[in-house]
């Protein structure tokens, strides 16, 4: 909540973002027209045209996350986005962003498990600048101990704001690390404390050098530009750097194992006064598992838990008055195994019990009886609907494409979702869930107040 | 939280940043029946985009009653007209229309985006959530249970607590000390006629402010405006709040939380919107607590590592003139990061900015204002805040011209004004160390007592 460009967030502000908007990684080709080619080196770039005013979205995604740290280690990723903003053998430290900040623009860099992207808003005039700044530090990071010790205390109190003090941001660590078995989603982004207290200079450095290269890079330019100029300049800037031979990220992760036992959460806090219920399952993904059952788990996503007109809103906010708050959430993007997930928060005096049975009924119901139709139909009509929205925003589809081609999607999957999801089927829609409701491979959470003694 | 955040957006609309060459075409539009409205005209994609406000807001909630206008923009799209509740929901559903009301300190305000395609519905469905809100008993119970969670969940959050803090005891006895959420009592009080009296004096044409941009020419927005607000009355009746100024000049409060960081919100009175002054003030805070390369930010979280965040902001509210920000640090480290804050306030207020330092807030806030119209939704709030503001149309053209003539002198003259280090109030709220309270902790709803 701080002035823009002190917030440079993990994970959260860009999955809320995503979130908003993921309904549709919307169809580009018909809906932002991108244009999209490499680098001689290997550099993947893409161009999304929008004229309205004479500013530029340019956007570096690097593919590599917390989700490929080393044993240990945990936080590099977003410790080291941290520390790109401390100079260059070229740039003295802040100097990046002092001259971000003189000539109006605006930046920012977050890091999710599966990427790292570094931002700058700014006019037109200016995009050839922010290149030359932006692939100087992909090529020649300079790091005093002075200013890795100083930024180590940034990030623990970026960690305090964010999970210590909250009860909330504290469960979500422990359900993570409930979810995932092996996969390195189980660890949190910003990093375990323990672990961050130790995240020194050479550590940094090292991630730095695996990963920060070209060949491991994808460059987004929104707004009013061509292609051919973006083209022009990212080749004396980005073109001039060598490409690097970059780990197998996906062979190091590793494999989720088979998971064979519900597991249950529960957390009592007398830092809490608001009860909340939630259970999620491992889900297929567009890189994992079985990709045709991302469309129909999205659209069962809204089906379910979509809104105040959805199935649970419906049933448990309105007709039983047993919650305050009900959805589902999924997400196809990243490259790992994914959750679908369903959650509520009990009204005054209302039971957990009654609540997840509650939940567990509709689930039960929809499994039995199917979608209609018109459920399907009405959902997919507004999902398709979103994607004529995001058109109106500039950093919108630079995020979409962004994030799809880090984690090693393509442009033309991106553009062609209109189509999968207008192609889902209610029978589609109830097979997906059949397949993915598996008690074995759920976790479900309860967070609630504990009496002060 | 909430409080704190609806001000840092309107502070934020408020510090509009203009560019010399703003290619924005703003025209006025007036309807037959006389309601005003300023468009932009943008037919690239077929959306429209339109934000509102009216006079009163959470100030005017009834003591006892605070809530009251939160839940009214819980509640007008939840049944109005012929359309219960879920007629409502459903036909914005399915129509894909975003109708969303915010209550804010002085003003209640909406948004509206609509395909050209649904474009009557959703002009029909505005009109009705403002003129015949139903508030039936199930969806009122039904709002009041998720406001009363939501407060449910702040009721420990140190953020929502040093804000409830910090207004309480600067504004007692003023609506600006009561919060716009409400307590879980205040919030239980409030029944279906409180919020028909809002409505009833809140909605009308008289300080109402409208923005359109989109998808949409004059002719259709003057047609619209009539249609959506040409049947409100012309004069409202929401109390008048009187102007006032900060209490608890210069103390210190601390609120006893187990937290590993606290939290600290810090103000004292500033300079208004309307205040010869301004510009030079915007320019001294950008140069305070414009983020990187600001003051504030270098010498608290670069060079110490101190906090994440650190940030200021002028408020000026409609009945008081604020500076304000906040920071938050490891309970070891509170002591300190106050200290400095103070020393920062004063060598600003003794010494004035570098000339350096005003050429590159100017050339920011010159050049930065162009982000804010990238998209509709920035460019349709960024219109209803000028107007909110009384500037006028051909403002953007002139604003430059404003900064430009903002001297060093002047700034050495304003920030003698501005920064005033020994009438901070501060609260700090978690567990820090070393950190002397000069006032007990305020007797304010959601603020736990006992402190030290």
């Amino acid at each position: 909540m701080p002035t823009r460009s002190t917030l440079r967030s993990v994970l959260f502000a860009l999955l809320a973002a995503a979130a908003l908007l993921a309904a549709p990684p919307p169809s580009a080709a018909a809906v932002f027209s991108p244009e999209s080619f490499a680098l001689a080196n290997g550099m993947q770039v893409v161009v999304i045209p929008n004229h309205r005013v004479p500013v530029v979205s340019h956007m570096v995604w690097y593919k590599v996350g917390a989700a490929d740290e080393p044993e240990g280690k945990s936080g590099i990723a977003h410790f080291l986005e941290h520390l790109m903003f401390k100079g260059t053998t070229n740039r003295a430290p802040g100097e990046f962003s002092r001259i971000v900040n003189r000539i109006g623009g605006s930046e920012n860099a977050f890091t999710s498990f599966d990427y790292t992207a570094y931002y700058q808003n700014v006019a037109k005039d200016q995009l050839g600048l922010m290149m030359e700044l932006e692939s100087d530090r992909m090529a020649n990071l300079s790091l005093t101990q002075a200013a890795v010790d100083s930024e180590r205390e940034v990030i623990l109190e970026e960690r305090r704001s964010r999970t210590d003090n909250s009860p909330s941001a504290l469960f979500g660590e422990q359900i993570s690390a409930a979810t995932y078995l092996a996969y390195p989603y189980r660890i949190p982004v910003i990093g375990w404390e323990n672990e961050m207290h130790r995240l020194s200079r050479q550590d940094a450095i090292e991630f730095y050098r695996t990963w920060y290269a070209p060949n491991n890079a994808v460059l987004v330019v929104a707004g009013d530009v061509t292609a051919d100029e973006v083209r022009a300049l990212a080749e004396k800037t980005y073109g001039a750097i060598p490409a690097r031979e970059i780990p197998d990220r996906a062979a190091r992760r590793g494999q989720e194992p088979r998971q064979l036992a519900a597991r249950r959460l529960e957390m009592d806090s007398p830092r809490v006064d608001q009860p909340s219920w939630s259970r999620r399952w491992l889900a297929s993904g567009a890189l994992w598992g079985d990709a045709a059952q991302t469309a129909p788990l999205q659209v069962l996503s809204e089906v379910l838990g979509g809104g105040t007109t959805s199935r649970l809103y419906r049933s448990l906010v309105v007709e039983k008055k047993l919650a305050v708050s009900a959805g589902a959430g999924y997400s196809p993007d990243g490259l790992g195994p994914q959750v679908f997930a369903v959650y509520a928060s009990p009204r005054d005096g209302v039971g957990l019990d009654r609540l997840e049975a509650a939940v567990a009924d509709e689930i039960a119901a929809l499994l039995r009886d199917g979608v209609t139709d018109e459920e399907v139909a009405s959902a997919v009509k507004r999902m398709k609907r979103e994607a004529i929205f995001a058109r109106d925003d500039m950093l919108a589809p630079a995020r979409l494409f962004g994030q799809a081609m880090a984690a090693g999607r393509g442009v033309a999957e991106v553009e062609e979702w209109p189509d999968r999801i207008g192609a889902v089927t209610a029978a589609q829609v109830v097979e997906a869930a059949k397949a993915v409701f598996v008690p074995e491979q759920s976790v479900t959470a309860i967070l609630r107040p504990k009496p002060a003694s | 939280m909430r409080r704190t955040l609806v001000l840092l957006i309107l502070a934020v609309g408020l510090l509009v940043r203009v560019s010399p060459a703003s290619a924005l075409d703003i025209q006025e539009v007036v309807s037959p029946g006389g309601v005003k409205a300023w468009l932009v005209e943008d037919h690239s994609n077929p959306i429209l985009t339109l934000s509102f406000s009216f006079v009163g807001g959470e100030s005017s909630d009834p003591a006892g009653k605070e809530g009251r206008a939160r839940l009214v923009s819980g509640l007008l799209d939840e049944g109005a007209g012929d359309l219960d509740s879920t007629a409502f929901q459903k036909a914005l559903t399915d129509n894909s229309i975003t109708l969303r009301f915010n209550s804010r300190i002085d003003r209640f305000s909406g948004r509206l985006v609509t395909l050209t395609e649904t474009r009557d519905k959703a002009v029909e469905l505005l009109r009705l959530a403002l003129t015949g809100p139903r508030f039936d008993p199930e969806p009122v119970e039904r709002i009041r249970a998720q406001v009363q969670a939501s407060i449910r969940g702040d009721l420990q959050n140190p953020r929502s607590i040093a804000s409830r803090a910090w207004w309480g005891a600067s504004f007692k006895g003023h609506p600006y000390g009561r919060n716009g959420d409400g307590t879980l009592e205040s919030v239980s009080a409030v029944t279906a006629d409180d919020l028909k009296a809002f409505v009833g004096a809140a909605f009308a044409r008289n300080g109402l402010v409208v923005s359109a941009v989109g998808d949409i020419d004059a002719p259709a927005l003057a047609a619209l405006l009539d249609t959506v607000f040409g049947g409100l009355p012309e004069a409202g009746s929401i109390a008048p709040v009187p102007d006032t100024t900060p209490q608890a000049v210069g103390e210190t409060m601390v609120v006893q939380v187990p937290v590993p960081q606290s939290v600290v919100v810090f103000g004292h009175a500033g300079i208004g919107r309307d205040d010869p002054d301004w510009y030079a003030a915007s320019l001294l805070n950008e140069i305070m607590a414009g983020g990187f390369g600001s003051r504030l930010t270098e010498e608290i979280r670069e060079k110490r590592g101190l906090v994440y965040g650190v940030y200021a902001y002028l408020l000026p509210l409609d009945h008081a003139a604020l500076v304000m920000g906040g920071l938050a640090t490891q309970n070891a480290r509170v002591a300190e990061s106050i200290k400095i804050l103070r020393e920062e306030w004063k060598r600003m207020a003794d010494d004035g900015p570098t000339a350096e330092e005003l050429a590159d807030a100017r050339t920011y806030l010159l050049g930065s204002f162009p982000l804010r119209l990238v998209d509709s939704d920035g460019t349709a709030s960024t219109l209803m805040a000028l107007q909110e503001s009384r500037l006028p149309i051909d403002y953007l053209d002139r604003r430059a011209a404003l900064f430009q003539a903002v001297t060093l002198d002047d700034l050495r003259r304003v920030a003698r004004r501005l920064y005033r280090p020994e009438e901070l109030t501060v609260v700090v709220v978690g567990k820090p160390d070393g950190v002397a309270a000069t006032a007990p902790v305020p007797q304010v709803p959601g603020v736990p007592s006992g402190g030290g």
